[in-house]
């Protein structure tokens, strides 16, 4: 029975039924009786000063109840919205922390920024009062280009971060790294842009608050990957409520992909607002609002240099980014392009000396933040890229350039030069068998065969590496990050044997109701409908850091394995009494306590419900009750890897690429659920192939306005842009968690940009193409393809 | 969006008369347009008059050689109508494309004509196959219906009732698709009938518009190879993120070669 | 302007008091309190919010509540007969992980159910791609929802649904 529902079973997910049927439960769902809403007066401006905001014919309006500005909050005291991570810049000096403030009060800098609150009984009421404020705005010069944002001239976002720079950090010695270059005998040199991303997760951000009177509490719905860190940031750093009296709950989150980690300017005026209303207050973002206002992904401009010996083997690598900010610092913006990107700079490789240096600029645009990977994607992207590069400009297969360069599978655990150490892996039979599914080997002739129907075929690879499982809480601390990385999980056992999973981590789409149930059921042996995994209400869970950096198993997973230990431990000395035997006989198996080469047996439900009804029971040395919880900090990050290979076929008359073939096989250590891991792949591998193909935020240099607007001009992927996936695994399990596990949510599109781009490379190359700017959409290949055939006509 | 008095006539008649004298009274078709437009309050009629609950104004007939689409029939019912996929199945498969499943089902051709969005598929067919366009007032052909963005000959309170379509010898549309909004940034409908040839383009300019010479070209030679060489300007053709004018105009060339290749199979 | 409106919905009779400018999404979720059916954008392009009106599926959030008066809707939740008894399209979705966070799943299983019984039962790969260009998914990657409906297609053909 376990079998089929244990750790390594396709489990189907406990939590489908709701969704299945329309009874989930999405903050907008939510029947607040009485409830009012709130709609957000936006800057129209990229950049402009607040001269003075006249209410007086919105306050007329019907339905209205209240409207709040930004020099209400400022009044109340309401502080900025915090950047949790500090970075020491090259000279050990914390970045500029320009404030945030939750709404804008004398300046606006970016199209979206909040301006006012406007309450009423109906959200079109609330629309429509809003539309008749006044702000009197002096617009003013404004910068959206990030190329631009650190030059003479630009204009300037704060006056705290002189320049448009944040911080200028940097990780390695750069004397070193340049003088392994002098020694060089090639070197490959890109120049890329990682382009900007909106993570438009299906579900838009919400938010809904009241305030009790008669106690005191607030209560906050919302839309949150990590509820009790939002309820942190609200009562240590920004509303002041105490924290045993703000309970915020993530009910059910239509996805998440980091966008909806952070504290926003929205949640946070609503809870505030819900004691001065007095009633509830409902809020939805419209997908519009979405757009310009969750925090956007990646943008990037880097320029990186590759040194190889004359067997090609990687020397060193150098690289130079800088990272958009976007206009305010978000949560966790920060880390980003700094310890999640540069400490990834090594890949699967060698490299032996490895110099980067980041400058995060700020810039007229929303702010940007963690988004699937979060600076994994740019690193893989710039690591893939140029090695994929090198092998042709050595004219040596991709494959093989990798194979040579890799870290042996004998070298964990293996100390990269970029901070990390990785605990283990082995990545040439992952390489052989994508080579192997993907057909690799028959790839020349298809490419043939296409070039014969007038089409331009390309391969295109991306072995990869990521550190997540977030994280040490030393580690983190170190780094300048301001909050720990553990994880809670409680095990309540109920008298009649049921059993409550507890856990701080929240899934908005990741099945942990399934899969750490499969977990317990595994481990104690309770069938897994006798299981209920609960998470994201501050008032039930223990504190949680949530979901995001794919942790929740590696950390979320390992509590509950701790937990579940506590339980054994416990459940050994009831038995023991039972039995009347001594604790040291004892062993667990299948859900049972037995004495070893006797018949005696306790089954675990026999020892709970004496821990409950403790009659005969060891009262003196041991207290009743069946409930303990654990918090598990990890010894190190996990480091899933894997290669992926990436076939296109490129119509070079109108630009358009087509993914023929998509390979990936992946090292997620020890698998709970494939079923759901499948899912997972399959979910990143299309946001990256959106990143390469599909997806541009763009805001018009000229206006500052978000030129992609909406889904009539942002691509998001469809059901026919991509094909269906061929997956394999490979299996090194972590050696410093108890399930041995990696985590695999954000894999896909870490890898993904980088095996899509080189394979519609690897397709223009015959055409004299070196390089393709992401993403690659039909009328970029075009204008590519045109620049060059005009190139080699020159 | 902001609220507006709703009307749903039975008649025809009705429905001009509730057009009538109103601040600013808007006709609805299928809504696929309207509706997004008022939630995204760019418009404020104070009048909605709702044209779903007129009979007779849906359905495919055939007469004689034409097929004569009535203003309020479903996209979805035109791609599946056995008459027109019988007739012009250039048509059926035009309309086959025009947005998603769940918009077929409710956009309407009348809705799309009297629209004349520069990126709608419907203009390059009425132009393309010459059709006639038949209101409550009168006719309309194809050459002088479609005036510019978002402008046709209709006046005030005119409504589309029916358009007709003569039956070609070759027909086909190739569109190419905006990746993101799926409407066509460009779009090429080409027909033969007897010794004419006529090639409408949508999605390029601000509205559809014929290339006079492929059609001289191809009425010569009604083969793709015939018009591989003839560029058509990139001036006053649209641009935007997604496709430059001289794409658009590159890609005119690209659509019209297989839409002849496909008129010809 | 207030209209009364009346429809059945998932079999049973309903009515209310709306705006002209009311949605039908609007009137599902926020007057009969039936909030399987979600707003995932603004320009009727992600399909959350497909719903079935006489037959045809229909983007509910471009629909005016009072076009829907007298017409019979279906929604998501009127497919299972019982929790025990789910459609074959939605036991489909959950045999093969079709769904990861559920926000699209309502309108997409509804447009699946749709693409079926206009190809009478008979699907392919590419056909099922093509037809999900109307349902946005961040979440599956497509995959997995392609197989369900494939899946589901003979099923609902063997339950004469």
């Amino acid at each position: 029975m376990t079998a089929a529902t244990g750790i390594g079973a396709r489990v189907k997910r406990k939590e489908d039924l709701r969704f299945l049927t329309g009874t989930g439960r999405y903050v907008d769902d939510l029947p607040l009786a009485r409830a009012t809403y709130a709609y957000f007066l936006r800057s129209p401006h990229a950049h402009a000063a607040i001269k003075g905001v006249d209410l007086s014919a919105a306050e007329k309006m019907p339905g209205v109840v209240a409207i709040f500005t930004g020099k209400d909050l400022a009044e109340a005291k309401v502080g900025s919205l915090i950047c949790g991570w500090v970075v020491k810049d090259k000279h050990g000096q914390p970045h500029k922390a320009p404030p945030h403030p939750v709404l804008a009060a004398d300046t606006v800098r970016y199209v979206g920024d909040p301006v006012a609150m406007v309450v009423a009984n109906s959200h079109d009421e609330a629309k429509d009062a809003a539309e008749k404020i006044k702000v009197d705005y002096e617009v003013k010069p404004a910068n959206v280009d990030l190329a631009k944002a650190l030059g003479k001239g630009a204009a300037q976002v704060h006056a705290e971060a002189p320049g448009n720079l944040i911080y200028d950090w940097e990780l390695g010695v750069k004397a070193d790294v340049d003088a392994a270059f002098a020694k060089a005998a090639h070197v490959t040199k890109i120049d890329i842009v990682n382009n900007r991303l909106i993570p438009n997760a299906m579900e838009p951000r919400a938010a809904a608050a009241e305030y009790d009177k008669g106690t005191g509490q607030y209560t906050l719905w919302s839309t949150s990957q990590n509820p009790h860190v939002l309820r942190l940031i609200l009562s240590a750093f920004v509303l002041g409520i105490p924290e045993h009296k703000l309970r915020v709950v993530a009910p059910d989150v239509g996805g998440g992909f980091g966008s909806k980690i952070f504290c926003y300017n929205e949640e946070t005026a609503v809870c505030w607002a819900a004691s001065r209303v007095g009633r509830p207050i409902k809020w939805t973002a419209e997908r519009s609002e979405s757009f310009m206002t969750d925090a956007h992904g990646r943008d990037h401009v880097t320029h990186a240099e590759l040194a190889l010996d004359k067997d090609g083997k990687f020397l060193a690598l150098k690289v130079d980014t800088i990272a958009n900010m976007g206009a305010y610092l978000s949560t966790f913006s920060t880390a980003v392009p700094t310890y999640l990107y540069a400490t990834l700079l090594a890949g699967q490789y060698t490299t032996p000396l490895i110099y980067a240096n980041v400058r995060a600029a700020v810039t007229h645009t929303a702010p940007v933040d963690a988004y699937r990977g979060a600076g994994r994607p740019e690193a893989t992207f710039v690591v893939e890229s140029i090695v994929s590069q090198a092998a042709k400009e050595l004219k040596v297969d991709p494959a093989e350039l990798r194979r040579k360069n890799f870290i042996p599978s004998t070298a964990f655990p293996y100390q990269t030069p970029v901070a990390l150490q990785y605990d283990s892996g082995n990545y040439p039979p992952i390489i052989d068998e994508a080579i192997k599914i993907a057909d690799y080997k028959g790839f020349e002739s298809r490419r043939a065969e296409a070039k014969s129907r007038g089409k331009l075929r390309g391969i295109g690879f991306s072995s990869y590496i990521e550190a997540c499982g977030l994280a040490p809480s030393q580690v983190i601390g170190q780094l300048g990050g301001g909050v720990g990385q553990w994880e809670s999980a409680q095990l309540k056992f109920n008298p009649t044997g049921n059993v409550q999973v507890i856990t701080g981590s929240h899934s908005h789409g990741q099945g942990h109701e399934t899969t750490f149930a499969q977990i317990v059921s595994d481990k104690l042996g309770v069938p897994i409908e006798n299981i209920e995994v609960v998470h994201g209400d501050t008032s039930t869970t223990t504190f949680g850091m949530g979901t995001y950096g794919s942790r929740s198993l590696a950390v979320g997973g390992s509590a509950i394995m701790k937990a579940a230990d506590k339980i054994i431990a416990k459940g050994k000395k009831i038995a023991a009494h039972l039995m009347e035997a001594s604790v040291d006989d004892v062993v667990f198996e299948n859900g049972t306590f037995k004495v070893a080469g006797t018949d005696k047996n306790v089954p675990l439900g026999q020892a709970v419900f004496a821990a409950y009804v403790p009659h005969n029971y060891p009262l003196a040395e041991l207290e009743p009750g069946m409930d303990e919880n654990a918090f598990y900090d990890p010894a190190n990050f996990v480091y899933p890897s894997g290669t992926q290979i990436c076939e296109v076929e490129v119509d070079p008359d109108t630009g358009e690429t087509q993914i023929v073939n998509f390979t990936a096989v992946d090292d997620f250590g020890n698998i709970i659920n494939p079923m759901i891991v499948e899912g997972q792949v399959h979910g990143g591998i299309v946001q990256g192939v959106g990143q390469a193909l599909l997806e541009n935020a763009v805001y018009d240099k000229e206006t500052g306005q978000l030129v992609s607007g909406s889904y009539m001009d942002y691509t998001m992927p469809r059901a026919d842009d991509v094909p269906s996936f061929k997956l394999g695994y490979k299996v090194t399990p972590c050696p410093h968690n108890p399930l041995g596990v990696k985590g695999c949510g954000e894999a896909g599109a870490i890898a993904a940009p980088a095996a899509v781009m080189n394979a519609v490379r690897d397709a223009l190359a015959p055409l004299g193409v070196t390089h393709v700017p992401m993403p690659a959409t039909p009328l970029s290949v075009w204008q590519t393809i045109h620049g060059a055939s005009r190139a080699a006509a020159e | 969006m902001y609220d507006f008095a709703y009307h749903r006539p039975k008649s025809l008649a009705d429905a001009v008369t509730a057009l009538k004298g109103k601040d600013e009274a808007r006709p609805m078709a299928g809504g696929m347009t309207l509706i997004p437009t008022l939630k995204q309050r760019l418009a404020r009629p104070s009048d909605v008059v709702d044209l779903g609950g007129i009979k007779d104004l849906a359905g495919v007939k055939v007469e004689g050689s034409n097929v004569v689409i009535g203003a309020m029939t479903k996209h979805a019912d035109v791609a599946t109508s056995a008459d027109v996929k019988r007739v012009i199945p250039a048509l059926a498969e035009l309309a086959g494309g025009i947005g998603d499943p769940a918009v077929r089902n409710r956009g309407t051709i009348g809705g799309s004509v009297a629209n004349s969005d520069p990126a709608a598929d419907y203009p390059a067919a009425v132009v393309g196959l010459n059709a006639t366009v038949t209101t409550n007032t009168g006719k309309h052909a194809a050459d002088s219906f479609f005036k510019g963005l978002f402008e046709t000959a209709l006046s005030d309170g005119e409504l589309i009732t029916s358009i007709s379509f003569p039956k070609p010898d070759k027909a086909a549309y190739m569109k190419f698709r905006n990746p993101a909004s799926r409407y066509a940034m460009v779009g090429v409908f080409v027909t033969k009938t007897g010794n004419n040839v006529r090639v409408a383009v949508t999605g390029a300019g601000p509205a559809v518009f014929r290339v006079k010479a492929m059609e001289d070209a191809l009425a010569k030679n009604f083969t793709s190879a015939a018009i591989k060489d003839i560029k058509i300007p990139a001036d006053g053709l649209n641009s935007d993120i997604h496709g430059s004018a001289e794409y658009r105009a590159h890609l005119v060339n690209v659509m019209a070669r297989r839409a002849v290749d496909a008129a010809n199979k | 302007m207030t209209i009364s409106v009346a429809m059945t919905v998932n079999g049973k009779s309903v009515s209310g008091k709306v705006e002209a400018r009311t949605l039908l999404v609007q009137f599902l979720r926020e007057h009969l309190g039936m909030t399987g059916t979600h707003v995932g954008c603004d320009t009727s392009q992600c399909g959350a919010c497909v719903v079935d009106v006489d037959g045809r599926s229909v983007k509910s959030c471009t629909m005016l509540a009072v076009q829907a008066e007298g017409a019979k809707v279906i929604t998501i939740e009127g497919l299972a007969a019982s929790a025990d008894k789910l459609h074959p399209m939605q036991e489909a979705f959950r045999d093969n992980h079709a769904l990861q966070c559920g926000f699209c799943t309502p309108g997409m299983v509804m447009s699946a159910i749709d693409m079926v019984k206009r190809h009478n039962y008979q699907l392919d790969e590419t056909t099922v791609r093509h037809e999900l260009e109307g349902n946005l998914c961040r979440c599956t990657g497509y995959h997995n929802i392609v197989k369900a409906i494939l899946a589901a297609a003979p099923a609902m053909k063997a339950a004469g649904v």
